[in-house]
């Protein structure tokens, strides 16, 4: 780990005008991710900005439309463990289960959380180039070991997947990011907050380096009722996603009414085709209806060497998701038999 | 003589003093940013119990109790916790030396072998204790796969834990 | 003299338990001194090649830094390979760290940054900056193959491949049912839980106290009097606990050399820890290309049996591990041909890992004879009975003892293998197939020649002592067990001392014959004790036992009494007064009966059996269920043997079906080199697992009649679960690990 100094603002303007100061600096609030990345030498920030004591981020509040407000230094553990998460957005509590271990998730933030970098091998590895590390240095991996890479939204320049499984639940579940920086305070969609790699995948999100997230907001819709997170690995437990899915359902009588399908473990970002959601709209939960939608959802999917079974296991995941959603019988983070 | 290297010039000090409360003991220390709590806690104080199996949050390994939840030692900056308790195999026994209960437990049941991962596993478990969701089996070993035992004592950890738990 | 045996085959608590459950039971990286100084080793990125230059300035401006060790400045050493040749080291010409601006592998420590803390020699070691001219490399078994060899030089005590017996070729040929396909297995990593790390504490005048991660105290001090020729008076080394090896501590591994180097050079005391991504940079299990081809009459008897196995090994050792000879050990056969090839991939030499070579030449076996069952139409369990041997057949010789027909009985019977249909996919519970697979395991029970010491003082306590080490196998809590019932002392009294290589010679512990080797010294020692003992206790005056033959008298807590009237003894304590004796001490060596070696051939065996369930459409599979049932002679305590076999079972649940080391055969590098992306099983994965010890009577295998159990548990675990999903889904998975991609049907899968 590189030398760095240490900062403990007080308050989030004293914050953003710390970071704005230094290109190099980094927030740090769980570290479970920062620092797990400062032992490889993959970040090496000349300042850590401790975000840990800044007032006003560790609650979750009701919102006037409804929604519930997540301050983002929310542990993951307490969030998902919140009653009312619990009871209004189990989506999103099951996401947040399905990931990591009990200790990361008592350590790391929401905030944090929307800031997991990939889980490439070539990235953690500084013996080896990466375009994420050091745009334009190549990419072994897309001719690689690549079984846990994406199918979906890649580029020339990188194939890498996004790790969280809280952010394709917050994706179903169409959450808002309010950051901070020093113009004020801006809200953005989730579905705008992470991007593809395009020819600069060394830029994970469109957070600026002077904002600081400060909440993520739930809309008042959470489909308690018929929603999923299944999420398929190499082991039961505490292991990334090989692909992963969150459905949210609205039913309307027997016919499904709105659908959210988002797909974890296959991109950049949290997979959404909008398309395929509306394909969903007022059709019966059957098989077929389920295909169409994995089919639009994974239009496009690109094999490469080691990972083309993703293809095929999210159109099931997507299906087997849809069904558990539909019916009702959601996931269990606990038992491992899929339902 | 080589130059000091006082990394980069922010005027800053390299060592900051805090305080923690390790094991019912409240201690002054002066730490460097960089130092995990898990390397202070097993180089600068002695307290190896705590144990560096990865590193990385990857193996639990270090699991302690900072402020009654478990948490990963390695990936915690100690100059971040100032003020924290913190709570190491080494406390877990009573003052008169008398084994916690899942310290009596583990041995009963040999949910041991080589012994590294274990100071994890204990502190994992009372931290699962406490939070009180586990209440089956199953849910055991669910809540306790953040803790790697390369020697494959699972079964009989889970059985430790349940007889404590009952 | 025969005593009663008190904790022999009683389930007793581990020894060290307290001290390994209240965190002060110390590992090698956790011994300080006051001078202690951190050395952080950098290691090569590339596979193949040379270190064009290493420049060093930035990290030497470090404050802190101490040294930085590389190629061009290393202090020398010794110049023979053979100093550098280990205990176990195959033929070949040991790795030497630093020895000059050579890569052979990936991960090569190429230098070493000590400093006066840790964080500061990390530190700097990232600020080194390193020019490599790479040469082509080659790491791919699967190209490589075409070259195999026969090793010319063998290992020692690693049996070559049997001689041919019949034709198997021609039977093969003419078998009506027969089966014939490729097996492969994933290089695994160790992975024990405590990095690998070498603590060297100086001790002024040229003398180091070295805290070794080492599964043999006396292999590491062999290998550092060697290489920096030093006098073994001046070179103490320590491993009193271990955490977790399975074979990675077998050999000294590099962080010990340049630990020493350092120390030696700064003299002062120096730590080396390696950090996890570099525990990958170690041995491992050798990937293996094996071509398993069965003959057999239609019932399902075998006619023919031919076994090949391609192994990986590094270019400058020819590392060997028996694969195929397990194929006509554990079946009757008049046909056999079994071969064994190693093929040079520009890696590190391959090391044992938990039964090195069982498991891998068992797992292609095990699935090809249940391959075979479906093919003749057979239960998988009734075709291995039929197959039976009762003497092996490889060298001629009968069993010491085999109660493996049994264990197909009891675990069968504990599994309910009678309620199984026969037919794939015939299973299903919801959405999930279920599958019931079985196996045969077998390892070859070793016993080597291992000294111990029995000290007893006039307070009445015991202390036995050789050089061996506990990697968490029970080893402290055995010893104490038989020595305390070779002197009718409670086990409180006594202390078992080991992994201290002033002690009584011990080999390195592993190959499971640490119980029957170190467990028949330490009793030898003490029966030795025991003899002077009693000679003190009938001579002592008005002695009850004066006139007393050692067969009259048994050693009963704390006492010398007279079988025939128990009211009529001497205390210990009494005895060693009346001698004049404060301490009573005894050194004896046990060896292998060569005349029953030369008779009888000695294996523990196992069948295990395992229930599956797998989701129909997505392919995720769960271990539900498994039965090991064991034949190993004599068990010592129950508890901590139980332990051994779950640890197997649970290491060949991770070799079936998670684990992996990804190599990127252009870098030259695996991949997922840490404990995120290198899958051992976590708790979800492992259901209950029930262990059954067969009764087995073995009056040859060794003194005690134990045949040791640290290996026998993996040993067909991984092939008992491959099979029970075969069972489940029709689907025959030929190369491990079993992820969900390979389980993926085809095409959809119909509605569930």
């Amino acid at each position: 780990m590189n030398r760095f100094a240490y900062l403990r603002p007080t308050d989030i303007a004293e914050a953003v005008r710390a970071i704005a100061a230094d290109p190099s600096a980094r927030f740090i609030a769980g570290g479970t991710n920062l620092l797990d990345l400062m032992k490889y030498e993959v970040e090496r920030p000349t300042r850590l900005i401790d975000i840990t004591r800044l007032p006003g981020l560790d609650a979750v509040e009701e919102t006037a439309s409804g929604g519930l407000r997540i301050g983002a230094l929310v542990p993951n553990a307490d969030l998902a463990h919140d009653p009312r998460i619990a009871a209004r957005y189990p989506l999103l509590a099951s996401a947040i289960l399905a990931g990591a271990s009990p200790q990361l998730r008592n350590a790391a933030s929401t905030g944090g959380n929307l800031l997991q970098r990939t889980r490439c091998y070539y990235f953690y590895d500084v013996g080896t180039p990466c375009n994420k590390r050091a745009p334009g240095a190549g990419c072994p991996a897309i001719d690689g070991v690549n079984r846990i890479h994406a199918i979906l939204g890649t580029s020339t320049h990188c194939i890498a997947t996004h790790p969280s499984d809280m952010c394709v639940a917050l994706a179903a579940l169409e959450a808002k990011v309010h950051v901070a920086g020093p113009n004020g305070e801006r809200t953005i969609a989730i579905g705008d907050f992470h991007r593809l790699p395009e020819d600069r995948p060394d830029i994970d999100t469109t957070l600026a380096h002077d904002e600081i997230i400060v909440a993520v907001e739930l809309p008042a819709e959470g489909f308690a009722g018929h929603c999923t997170y299944l999420k398929l690995r190499d082991r039961l437990s505490y292991a990334f996603a090989l692909v992963s899915v969150a459905v949210g359902l609205a039913m309307d009588g027997d016919a499904i009414g709105r659908a959210r399908i988002a797909l974890g473990g296959v991109a950049h970002k949290p997979w959404r085709v909008p398309e395929a959601e509306a394909l969903l709209q007022g059709r019966p939960p059957t098989e077929e209806s389920y295909a169409a939608a994995a089919d639009r959802l994974l239009a496009g999917a690109r094999a490469y060497r080691d990972n083309g079974f993703k293809i095929e296991l999210a159109r099931r995941a997507i299906t087997r998701g849809l069904a558990q959603a539909a019916s009702g019988t959601p996931q269990s983070q606990t038992d491992k038999r899929i339902r | 003589m080589p130059e000091r290297d006082a990394g980069p010039a922010t005027g800053l000090p390299d060592r900051m003093p805090i305080s923690l409360t390790i094991n019912g003991e409240v201690r002054q220390l002066d730490v460097a940013p960089w130092t995990s709590l898990l390397d202070l806690l097993r180089l600068e104080l002695g307290l190896t119990g705590t144990k560096k199996g990865c590193d990385h949050g990857q193996c639990g390994a270090c699991t302690i109790l900072l402020d009654g939840r478990r948490i990963n030692a390695c990936l915690t900056l100690a100059v971040m916790k100032d003020g924290a308790r913190i709570t190491t195999v080494e406390g877990l026994a009573a003052a008169d030396g008398g084994l916690h209960p899942l310290q009596a437990a583990f041995v009963e049941h040999d949910a041991f072998q080589c012994g590294y991962c274990t100071p994890g596993q204990l502190c994992s478990a009372v931290g699962l204790l406490a939070e009180g969701r586990a209440r089956s089996a199953e849910e055991i070993r669910e809540h306790m796969s953040g803790n790697l035992c390369r020697c494959g004592a699972y079964p009989n950890i889970v059985a430790a834990i349940e007889q404590v738990m009952q | 003299m025969a005593n009663g045996e008190t904790y022999f085959g009683t389930a007793r608590g581990r020894v060290d338990g307290p001290a390994k459950v209240t965190g002060s039971a110390r590992y090698a990286a956790e011994f300080a001194a006051a001078d202690l100084a951190h050395g952080h080793v950098v290691s090569a990125a590339i596979a193949k090649g040379r270190i064009a230059a290493i420049e060093t300035a930035a990290a030497e401006a470090v404050h802190g830094v101490l040294r930085i060790f590389t190629h061009a400045n290393r202090p020398g050493t010794a110049w023979r390979d053979a100093r550098y040749r280990d205990e176990v080291a195959p033929p070949g010409s040991p790795f030497r760290p630093l020895h000059d601006a050579k890569i052979v592998f990936s991960g090569q420590p190429i230098a070493l940054v000590v400093a006066e803390d840790d964080a500061t020699a990390r530190y700097a070691a990232s600020l080194l900056r390193v020019r490599y001219a790479a040469e082509p490399h080659a790491t791919d078994l699967e190209r490589q193959r075409g070259q195999a060899y026969v090793p010319r030089r063998k290992r020692t005590g690693i049996a070559p491949p049997p001689k041919p017996r019949g034709d198997a070729q021609k039977a093969f040929d003419a078998a009506p049912v027969r089966i014939d396909h490729e097996y492969r297995v994933a290089v695994e990593h160790h992975n024990p839980m405590e990095p690998h790390a070498s603590t060297v504490i100086w001790e002024g005048d040229g003398r180091i106290t070295v805290h070794d991660k080492i599964q043999g105290v006396q292999n590491s001090l062999g290998y550092i009097t060697g290489v920096f020729g030093l006098s073994q008076k001046n070179v103490r080394v320590l491993s009193p606990f271990v955490g977790g090896a399975f074979g990675s501590g077998l050999r000294p591994q590099y962080q010990l050399f340049l630990a020493v180097m350092a120390a030696l050079d700064l003299k002062r005391s120096v730590r080396v820890e390696l950090t996890r991504d570099q525990m990958f940079t170690l041995g491992y299990r050798p990937a293996t290309i094996q071509r398993v081809a069965l003959g057999a009459a239609p019932d399902g008897t075998l006619q023919a049996i031919l076994h090949d196995a391609i192994a990986g090994t590094s270019t400058f050792e020819d590392y060997q591990e028996v694969v195929v000879n397990w194929s006509s050990l554990l079946y009757h056969c008049d046909n056999v041909a079994l071969t064994y090839r190693l093929a040079q991939i520009d890696t590190y030499t391959p090391a044992d890992m938990r039964a090195p070579g069982a498991t891998l030449g068992v797992f292609a076996l095990e699935s090809a004879i249940d391959e075979l069952a479906y093919a003749a139409g057979v239960d998988p369990l009734e075709i291995r009975r039929r197959n039976y041997t009762r003497t092996d057949e490889n060298e001629g010789k009968d069993f010491t003892s085999k109660e493996l027909m049994e264990c197909y009985r009891l675990g069968a019977e504990r599994f309910g293998w009678s309620r199984r249909s026969a037919a794939p996919r015939s299973m299903r519970e919801g959405r999930e197939l279920v599958g019931w697979g079985v196996a045969s395991g077998a390892w070859e029970a070793m016993m080597m020649k291992t000294s111990a010491r029995a000290a007893l003082t006039a307070d009445g306590r015991l202390e036995v002592a050789t050089a061996t080490a506990d990697i968490g196998t029970g080893t402290y809590t055995i010893l104490t067990q038989i020595a305390a019932d070779a002197l009718g002392l409670p086990m409180e009294s006594v202390t078992a001392r080991i992994g201290d290589s002033a002690l009584p010679h011990s080999p390195v512990e592993g190959g499971s014959w640490t119980a029957a080797s170190a467990g028949s010294a330490v009793q030898a020692a003490c029966r030795a004790v025991r003899e002077k003992l009693f000679s003190a206790a009938r001579a002592a005056e008005n002695s009850p036992l004066a006139n007393a033959d050692p067969s009259h008298v048994r050693f009963v807590n704390g006492r010398i009494v007279l079988a025939a009237d128990p009211a009529r003894f001497i205390t210990v304590a009494d005895a060693m007064r009346a001698a004049g004796l404060e301490r009573l001490e005894e050194e004896a060596t046990a060896s292998p009966d060569s005349a029953t070696q030369k008779r009888y051939s000695a294996y523990t065996h196992s069948a295990i059996f395992a229930e599956v369930r797998v989701d129909a459409q997505l392919g995720v599979v769960r271990v539900t269920r498994i039965v090991n049932a064991v034949a190993a002679g004599r068990i010592i305590n129950p508890r901590t043997a139980r332990s051994q076999i779950i640890g197997g079972v649970v290491f060949g649940l991770g070799m079936a079906l998670t684990e992996e080391s990804l190599p990127d055969h252009a870098l030259g590098r695996f991949m997922n080199h840490n404990l995120g992306e290198y899958h051992i099983p976590v708790n979800a994965d492992v259901p209950a697992i029930d262990v059954i010890f067969v009764d087995e009577h073995d009056d040859k295998a060794s003194p005690l009649g134990v045949k040791g159990l640290g290996e026998i548990g993996i040993v067909g675990s991984a092939a008992a679960i491959a099979n029970a999903v075969y069972h489940a889904t029709g689907t025959r998975v030929r190369s491990l690990p079993m992820t969900l991609d390979k389980l993926l049907p085809e095409k959809p899968a119909g509605r569930a």
